[in-house]
């Protein structure tokens, strides 16, 4: 197809230049370029959520991002976010509370789930349903992930006290 | 039945540390699914791998005259192009029947079709290339010249004089019916007291599993083997179907099933497109990948539920059932989906309406037809959903009539907890099952009087609210009389091998798979309970053909009732092989030994003599120094079937409390409860929010799911935008509690609970919308219950 596009980004923290098609969508660019497949491709038109990963500080579906659009960017996904130690205590209270079941949403919803701790400390109940209501899970009811999100806020806010 | 018995044995749920049956534990797989590190087929990339991408049929039905290929050839990138003809020859066509369905008939499908497509989004051509970007270029530069044919839509119309008879050889559109007759139904309705009629539809919506089915097959020469990486259900099975289409030993065949993103029965079919696959790497002698996209997971995943069911019941005047009446239609789509078939679903509504109450008289038909739509099959709940949502709506409308109380009417009729061994109208025959323990349960967890006294306030301020209740039979661990007995190679045993290693450290490989309903957590507790190790101390291996027992994998909530039950058994017939070594080694009797936590102990003190890694040295290392004559395999397999009862089935009662916006048909779910009866629980958490999970997928498919096609067959909702799917911020809190009646088939006791969510929650819930339109004198038994259907039922559209 059409010419590439060489980008110079930075990806869990590591520099890397690769050229990509105009057209390479970026969860495709992590997972096929990148080696990185824990984002998932769900529906590539912007509903599941599945592609949640963190460019420049804000969750975005990575199916919607152009990878060319990228250079400069900072962009974070769920092996970077575990390398960091970032939500440690959000993951395993998605494990205490048997918050994943085929997984497949998992990444995605941790990942959007880790913007509710960064950007909205307080957020109740139904503020967390409304925030992870962009990701798509077919098998949990959400309760479960919900409780998971809801009991780690509710520890870091004792935490912070 | 089983004499071993768990005082027997030593086992006890409460009385040992590694007693792990009824414990609330994490599942092993959890951290990589949280870190994002687990590996699904797509995930899997083998040097000189290919891609496939398929032209789909734009229309519903029509001719292929001819494919041009040559422009498609000079794209970049792109390899080969296959035709149906191509692959028919080194690929054999199935037709999916079953004997024990009398009378059933369908027609050949073949991967790829040889001269016409029979619905829209049928695969009719593969074009493959050294990416999935550069096959689906490949794709675009295809002609194909089509002779559009007049498609037949409607399923009311697929018998009529003058219908398309999509496949002229079968002569007409009928693929199977069946009619279940007990008692004198006329005679009853013409003695009841009160006659009731309704008519139903469940609308025709499709799993959407977040993961779309995935395959890598791989046909090595030089071995002669065919590897096949897939996101499936049933890997044993698919071997099978793999070696027969292609002309193989069974032998040759290798399926691996790593994670799984979601079936939910989707994954344990037979697709055409996947089996071209299969056929194109036999060709190519390369790994040739095939991901599903969005838009073709929704045309070409089975799709479910397309019934129409008219019902009439009858009461007399104490409230008491005295007949259902019942007749069901449904659409297929073009073919009869392999091997289980599309007449399931249609026999389940026979075999499972009026199925949680004590009544004498019965009829109950259903006609299952061809269509130009695509293909439906097995998904979640198969049947339940449709067969409660007639038996609870005839059931609340009966009441009404009456002027009874729903919860009254249920308890006047639900079968008597002490009534079992019971066989009901249709002949389905309960071991034990618990509708009364469980409607008791579900009215001591829902407020019934706050509700309704919430209820009668806000009616007074023009908001709708309404409580729904519908109880449930689901049908788990099936016997060969599903499928076997109709000729299917689908096995309904399972095996499970369980091994220690030198360091005493356990592992168990399974039949049964894992798709996160959590198979491979429930098989480590119950093997760690068995043999008495740690929990961290057994591995668990599923989905590998070559290195795990025959078994049947995952369908009709078998996992843990059938899986748990032959990994029980061999982790016992392990731990008793385990102390007979130990007994030599410490010169003393074997059954005066136990094993606890990892420990070869004395049973009566529990004084610790060995530990397991010390056994496992000695017999692996230094076998010299033990008798000569002595048994040391530490390996042991068993297999299970259930052979008392064909299924053995559980019990629920479900109960939705709902709002209505009569403004606007909006529907909001305010808060859900669920008492079920699964036999023995081996992990409440996981069956807890399995359970909540089944819930949202049947309140998704009773509010939002629905495949649409227009007038010319072209399906309309292949966009998650535009097929709607239940998200977090629509779906309430929901409550779940228990009854547990094991069982008496195994020593396990389980039976299966995956299924009973989505099999009670649409029918609790038109319940509760009905209970809210009451007072307007409106009504709807059409699903999805969309703003329109509820608007139209109230007169404002």
């Amino acid at each position: 197809m059409s010419a590439r596009v060489e980008i110079t980004l930075t990806v869990n923290g590591e520099r890397v230049t690769r050229g990509v098609e105009p057209r390479r969508h970026l969860v495709d660019f992590l997972r096929l370029d990148l080696g990185l497949t824990g984002s998932h491709a769900g529906c590539e038109h912007g509903v599941c959520g599945a592609c949640t990963v963190r460019v420049d500080g804000d969750i975005v579906r990575g199916c919607l991002v152009l990878a060319a659009s990228l250079d400069g960017a900072d962009v974070t996904t769920i092996e970077g976010l575990t390398d960091s130690g970032e939500a440690e205590d959000l993951q395993a209270a998605f494990v205490a509370r048997n918050a994943a079941q085929c997984g497949f949403c998992t990444p995605g919803m941790v990942m959007a789930a880790a913007d509710i701790l960064r950007h909205h400390p307080e957020a109740t109940r139904d503020e967390i349903r409304e925030h992870l209501s962009g990701n798509y899970c077919r098998c949990t009811g959400y309760q479960a992930i919900v409780d998971a999100v809801e009991q780690t806020l509710v520890a870091r806010r004792g935490d912070a006290r | 039945m089983n004499e071993i018995t768990p005082a027997s044995i030593g086992l006890s749920r409460e009385d040992l540390p590694n007693s792990y049956i009824g414990r609330s534990v994490p599942r092993p797989n959890l951290p990589k699914l949280v870190q994002g590190r687990a590996a699904y087929t797509d995930d899997v990339t083998l040097p000189r791998m290919v891609q496939a991408a398929f032209l789909r049929s734009p229309h519903a039905h029509a001719r292929i005259l001819a494919i041009d290929t040559s422009a498609a050839l000079q794209v970049p990138g792109v390899l080969r192009v296959f035709t149906g003809a191509d692959l028919a020859k080194v690929c054999d066509p199935w037709v999916a029947t079953l004997d024990h369905l009398k009378g059933m008939k369908s027609a050949p499908q073949y991967p790829l079709p040889l001269d016409r497509a029979t619905w829209q989004g049928e695969p009719v051509v593969a074009v493959v290339a050294d990416s999935r970007a550069a096959a689906e270029d490949g794709v675009a530069a295809l002609a194909v010249e089509w002779e559009p044919l007049p498609a037949q839509l409607d399923m009311e119309t697929a018998l009529d004089p003058g219908a398309v008879v999509i496949h002229p050889e079968l002569g007409d559109n009928l693929v199977f019916t069946r009619t279940a007759e007990k008692g004198d139904v006329a005679a009853a309705m013409a003695a009841a007291h009160k006659v009731v009629e309704a008519t139903f539809l469940t609308g025709r919506h499709t799993g959407v599993t977040l993961e779309a089915r995935s395959i890598i097959a791989d046909w090595n020469r030089a071995d002669e083997t065919l590897t096949v990486h897939h996101s499936t259900q049933a890997p044993h099975m698919m071997q099978g179907v793999f070696a027969k289409q292609l002309r193989m030993e069974e032998g040759a065949v290798r399926v691996i099933c790593k994670d799984v993103g979601g079936s939910f029965g989707i994954k344990v079919h037979v697709y055409p497109d996947e089996v071209a696959v299969a056929a194109m790497s036999r060709i190519l002698g390369r790994p040739v990948k095939f991901v599903a996209d969005r838009f073709e997971s929704f045309v070409s995943d089975i799709h479910a539920r397309d019934h129409r069911i008219t019902g009439r019941i009858a009461v007399d005047a104490e409230g008491r059932i005295l007949a259902f009446d019942i007749d069901d239609r449904t659409g297929i789509g073009p073919y009869s989906v392999y091997p289980r078939t599309s007449a399931i679903e249609g026999n389940q509504v026979v075999n499972l309406c009026g199925g949680p109450y004590d009544f004498a008289n019965y009829r109950c038909t259903t006609t299952v037809v061809l269509q130009n739509k695509t293909p439906t099959c097995q998904y979640r709940a198969v049947g339940h959903p449709i067969a409660t949502a007639v038996t609870e709506g005839l059931v609340d409308l009966a009441a009404e009539a009456l002027g009874l109380d729903p919860i009254e009417i249920r308890r006047r009729n639900l079968i008597r907890d002490d009534a079992y061994p019971y066989t009901s109208p249709p002949g389905m025959r309960f071991e034990g099952l618990s509708h009364h323990a469980a409607l008791d349960k579900l009215l001591a967890m829902v407020p019934v009087e706050r509700i309704r006294a919430d209820q009668a306030e806000q009616r007074k301020r023009g908001v709708y609210r309404g409580l729904g209740f519908a109880s449930f039979i689901e049908l788990t661990n099936p016997s060969p009389f599903m499928y076997g007995i109709g000729g299917a190679r689908i096995s309904a045993q399972d095996g499970a091998t369980v091994r220690m290693d030198p360091d005493g450290s356990v592992v168990v490989m399974s039949g049964v798979t894992e798709q996160g309903q959590g198979t491979e957590g429930i098989l480590r507790q119950i093997v760690a309970h068995g043999v008495g190790v740690p929990l961290e101390r057994v591995k668990v291996i599923t989905g590998d053909t070559q290195t795990t027992p025959y078994g049947g994998g995952t369908w009709a909530c078998r996992g843990a009732g059938i899986g748990g039950e032959a990994a029980l058994q061999s982790a016992i017939a392990l731990k008793q092989q385990i102390l007979v070594v130990a007994g030599a080694m410490l010169q003393a009797a074997p059954e005066t030994l136990d094993i606890r936590m990892g420990q070869v102990v004395e049973r009566e003190t529990g004084r610790e003599r060995m530990p397991l890694g010390e056994l496992g040295r000695i017999v692996y290392f230094r076998g010299d120094t033990l008798p000569k004559d002595l048994p040391r395999e530490l390996v042991q397999t068993r297999h299970f079937i259930t052979k008392e009862y064909p299924f053995a089935f559980t019990n629920g009662i479900q109960a939705c409390w709902a709002e209505v916006d009569t403004d606007t048909g909006m529907v909001k779910v305010l808060e859900h409860w669920c008492v079920e009866d699964c036999g023995r629980v081996i992990n409440p958490l996981l069956v807890d929010e399995q359970i909540r999970g089944g819930i949202v997928q049947g309140l998704g498919g009773a509010l939002y799911e629905h495949c649409v096609y227009d007038e010319q067959g072209n399906l309309l909702t292949t966009t998650m935008a535009d097929y709607l799917v239940p998200m977090s911020a629509e779906m309430p809190e929901m409550h779940v509690g228990h009854v547990e009646t094991p069982t008496q088939e195994s020593l396990l006791g389980a039976k299966g609970a995956g299924e009973a969510g989505t099999a009670g929650a649409p029918a609790a819930l038109m319940n509760a919308i009905n209970d809210a339109l009451r007072p307007l004198g409106a009504r709807v038994t059409e699903q999805p219950f969309t703003p329109a259907r509820i608007l139209r039922a109230l007169g404002t559209i």
